[in-house]
């Protein structure tokens, strides 16, 4: 199974996306921003980091990068997306995920262990979990509060799309705690917190990021 | 040459971290004055000669598509004199 990373001009986690898609089982295949081609990936994961230097807005410029034209047909069409913090943000600018990200609450960037409670394990991206399961890995970010109307957030709610929650206090002013949701069909997930910085305990909080990328095998095995 | 103004503002329901903190600074300095701050984006966009109606639908749609992100900001585009 082929598992494509794109790297954006200012990306910064595509390396350790990669290597967690590797230790999770799969092929990782690098994308660029101006790829017109996808490669035949069987999966996309968008990467963390400051895409266009979070220029305008955070994803705001990416979501119009060719390759991204390609991932919106292809996730419309029920590809697997995972969308990591400045992935999530372009998520959420192209309209793949409702909602946006805007800043922190109280204006500082965050870079921490978080623990975080998964709450919908039926995602291509969290089916290795146990519905209700706490995993610990890094939250850093200055945009990461996740905003949306009562409408939308009531939708996601009552649709259980809210796929992952910060446990304790509310570490950025994100509605309902909200860390993570993905779209109807379950194919596209946005995370705001860095799975692919816990996959080792010698290096992150945790091994317990790794979920996420062998989450996505079983998917293909379906 | 004319110059078209569009102002992006958080929509009032949002939070706005960044204005709350201009808030809270104001009176440190002795500015008593506030009891509100709302921080926005400004673009300034300059065209040759007059702007047409439908130039002004373009500038529109761009700040629907782009310059704005309508989930969570408003904007007004104006031209200015």
């Amino acid at each position: 199974m082929r598992v494509g990373v794109i790297t954006f001009p200012g990306t910064l986690d595509d390396r350790d996306a990669a290597r967690a898609v590797v230790v999770g089982g799969a092929e990782a295949v690098s994308l660029w921003h101006g790829d017109a081609d996808l490669k035949n990936v069987d999966a996309v994961i968008l990467p963390g980091g400051f895409s266009y230097g979070d220029y305008l807005r955070c994803g705001a410029i990416s979501r119009f990068a060719p390759v991204m034209q390609l991932v919106i047909d292809a996730a419309n069409k029920g590809m697997p997306v995972l969308g990591i913090c400045n992935g999530f943000q372009v998520l959420c600018e192209s309209h793949l995920l409702p909602g946006a990200l805007t800043r922190n609450a109280d204006l500082h960037f965050l870079c921490r262990a978080q623990e975080i409670e998964i709450t919908n394990n039926q995602t291509a991206w969290t089916s290795s979990f146990q519905q209700g399961e706490k995993v610990v890995i890094p939250l850093k970010n200055m945009e990461g509060a996740f905003q949306c109307d009562d409408q939308t957030l009531a939708m996601l709610e009552g649709e259980g799309r809210v796929i992952a929650r910060y446990v304790g206090e509310n570490p950025n002013g994100s509605r309902n705690l909200i860390a993570g949701i993905t779209n109807a069909k379950g194919n596209v997930v946005g995370l705001m917190p860095h799975p692919e910085h816990a996959i080792d305990e010698l290096t992150g909080p945790s091994a317990q990021g790794l979920g996420f990328f062998t989450s996505i095998l079983n998917a293909m095995v379906k | 040459m004319a110059k078209i103004v569009v102002d992006v503002m958080l929509k009032p329901e949002i939070l706005d971290p960044q204005g709350n903190a201009v808030a809270s600074a104001l009176p440190r300095l002795g500015f008593t004055f506030a009891t509100s701050v709302r921080q926005g984006k400004r673009f300034e966009i300059e065209i040759d000669g007059e702007p047409t109606p439908a130039q002004l639908a373009e500038v529109e749609k761009a700040a629907e598509v782009l310059l704005s992100n309508p989930v969570i900001e408003n904007y007004v585009v104006r031209v200015e004199k």
